[in-house]
């Protein structure tokens, strides 16, 4: 098929919105972040140095370029602090990412597989919690996990625990806030793949004489993939630079590049070291996206035609 | 019939408050083609469901040689079943779809590869195994499937609405085909149609479904000429129904009819009817002359078919009969008078 001029024109058009989206919310934040990233701390306003004269000449645009260097990126190299917290993070979004996988696969498929007429009902209720602040959803959490809390007091009541558990400002409690917050996140892309799975794949796998688990193994969860990736995508990638939970539910000693990046900025008013974090955070975040990207165009098409 | 394969009695499904398969025995014998025959939503493929174990009987047995099918899982019967859409699973390869069903069954890659192999050809697919189920047309989708079905060599083998996604000339081929390999392989095939002649030209016998009921089993030519009910003999083709009253019983293989357009002459009915009882005569429009003596009417319009032509005669009470002759014959125009008859032979007495 030819396109004519004017099609071709609409087309342009129509991405016009996504690229000024793109220019004005992604790009142009990134380049002032990188900028002030190469930048140094100064006791001024802003608080960093060179600052920008767009009325100079060429000489003051050299001048401001040889002032940028790389001084914070090798602070974020050689600091064995900020590894850590990058890998901190990276742990707790892998760990978190495969508990959702475990806990929203087997949710999703019972919502996909209950009474046609009952499954919007089960869909809105795994959002329902969104209808809530997500910091009063975070505090009720505190509420249940400290020492004198809810759960601890139920398992104390039922004579299962003689102490109250140490779970509040813990990695458990990490894990428990991330799984808790994402979940709608993972079940919801899976539940769209898996409600549109045909019906007749399943029968026919058990008409061949598959067990119901090696009918889940070898065909519903192959086809679910793109879900599964999908979702996984949609909450590895925020958790890596979450701030509020390791904050609230994590001990002190919880170190996540959110907590850093936020404590360069506002404790140690040091933007431009913070703005390496955000960099960094970018970068560890962008790998992750690219290989999930790949993975579901080649699941996709694996199921779709040639 | 020796003792039977399959043994269905008194079957029922109910969904909520419809029942989709209502009270159905039948009886299977070995190495038979058997269609299920019924409009959509007759519960024709809730019943192929049912012998598969994707559903289970509200009440009944079903029975495969001694083995109490209903007692097992899907997965555990020795029947299999052909799909609709062919359920082809999409991210396996031809040859791994087939080869899915001989898992525990067939050891050793080699062999399995072997089996694999052997199907495709059986169903002239060979060097397919490494396709993609996308990659393929229909007609070789549904060769997939149905070699896919046959790897565990079911005792039973269920095909719901094999040819339902074929275009017409692909359909007649593969009618032949299938009717061939179930001659060769001698498994009981149990197929679903909507669609009358397919039935004819497969089956051994076939049962027609109404309303989740098996009205009527037999051979596609006891069917066609001795229907039992208005709805069998107006599915498997065109007929004449003339209503009328059913005169007193008489020696011999005939009974006569008060019929609307005058006294007629019926072969005596199968069923049970008492004399005066209110009936319709089938009459196909094949077995009405146009010739000789008979009732008078006018023939008011006549279509050329090539191989046939039909015409429409009006009876003087009205009533309008179709007929298919040979076409050449020296027949009489429109609007001019002809005589209506029939043999008794070919009238089936049927209740109203």
């Amino acid at each position: 098929m030819t396109t004519s001029p004017s099609a071709s024109r609409l087309r342009v058009l129509l991405r016009l919105p996504v690229w000024l989206w793109l220019g004005a919310f992604f790009l142009v934040p990134f380049v002032i972040t990188l900028k002030i990233s190469l930048s140094e701390p100064a006791t001024a306003m802003p608080p960093y140095l060179p600052v920008l004269d767009w009325r100079g000449g060429a000489g003051d645009w050299s001048d401001f370029l040889r002032a940028l260097n790389f001084e914070n990126y090798v602070t974020l190299a050689t600091d064995a602090l900020y590894r850590d917290a990058a890998l901190t993070s990276l742990a707790y979004a892998l760990a978190a990412t495969a508990i959702l996988a475990g806990i929203a696969t087997p949710l999703a498929y019972a919502i996909a597989r209950s009474p046609a007429a009952r499954q919007p009902l089960l869909v809105a209720l795994v959002v329902v919690p969104f209808w809530t602040s997500f910091l009063i959803r975070v505090y009720a959490w505190i509420a249940i996990l400290k020492p004198e809390g809810l759960l601890n007091l139920g398992l104390l009541r039922l004579g299962l625990i003689a102490q109250p558990l140490e779970i509040l400002n813990t990695p458990a409690a990490v894990l428990i806030g991330l799984v808790y917050a994402y979940l709608p996140f993972m079940v919801l892309p899976l539940y769209a793949v898996l409600s549109r799975l045909d019906p007749a794949l399943r029968e026919a796998a058990a008409d061949l004489g598959a067990s119901p688990t090696r009918v889940f193994w070898t065909v519903t969860l192959p086809l679910a993939l793109p879900g599964l990736l999908a979702g996984a995508a949609l909450c590895f990638i925020p958790m890596v630079g979450e701030f509020v939970i390791p904050d609230l539910l994590g001990g002190s000693e919880t170190l996540m590049l959110g907590r850093v990046l936020w404590s360069e900025f506002f404790t140690n008013r040091d933007w431009p070291l913070a703005s390496a974090v955000a960099i960094l955070l970018l970068i560890l975040v962008v790998g992750p996206v690219v290989l999930f990207r790949d993975a579901a165009a080649e699941a996709a098409s694996g199921e779709g035609a040639p | 019939m020796s003792a039977p394969l399959l043994r269905l009695e008194n079957l029922t499904k109910r969904f909520g408050a419809g029942t989709a398969v209502d009270a159905v025995s039948l009886d299977l014998a070995a190495s038979e083609f058997f269609c299920l025959l019924g409009p959509s939503g007759c519960g024709k493929s809730t019943l192929l469901r049912l012998i598969a174990g994707f559903e289970a009987p509200s009440s009944g047995a079903i029975r495969l040689g001694d083995q109490d099918l209903a007692a097992l899982p899907a997965h555990r019967r020795p029947v299999n079943m052909m799909f609709q859409s062919y359920a082809l699973f999409p991210h396996m390869s031809v040859g791994r779809n087939v080869a899915y069903g001989l898992d525990g069954l067939v050891a050793g890659r080699a062999a399995t590869a072997e089996r694999v192999a052997a199907l495709l050809r059986l169903v002239r697919l060979e060097g397919f195994a490494d396709r993609a189920p996308a990659t393929l047309s229909g007609g070789q989708r549904q060769r997939v499937a149905l070699a896919r079905a046959l790897a565990r060599e079911p005792r039973v083998l269920l095909l719901d609405e094999p040819m339902a996604a074929l275009d017409r000339t692909l359909r007649e081929e593969t009618q032949a085909e299938l009717r061939a390999l179930q001659r060769r392989l001698a498994t009981t095939f149990v197929v679903v149609t909507h669609d009358p002649a397919e039935a004819m030209t497969l089956a051994d016998r076939i049962g027609v479904m109404d309303r989740g009921r098996l009205v009527q089993v037999g051979r596609p030519a006891d069917l066609y000429r001795r229907p039992a009910t208005r709805f069998v003999a107006g599915l498997l083709g065109d007929v004449n129904l003339i209503p009328g009253r059913l005169g007193a019983e008489e020696p011999g293989p005939h009974r006569g009819v008060e019929s609307v357009v005058g006294p007629l002459l019926a072969r005596a009915p199968d069923a049970p009817l008492s004399a005066g009882a209110d009936i319709v005569l089938a009459v196909r429009p094949e077995d009405l002359s146009l010739s000789g003596e008979g009732v008078p009417g006018t023939l008011v319009e006549e279509t050329f078919l090539g191989d046939r032509t039909r015409r429409v005669v009006r009876l003087a009470d009205g009533t309008c009969l179709r007929a298919t002759t040979a076409p050449g014959e020296g027949a009489p125009a429109v609007g001019e008078a002809v005589a209506v008859r029939f043999a008794p032979d070919a009238a089936t007495i049927l209740p109203a």
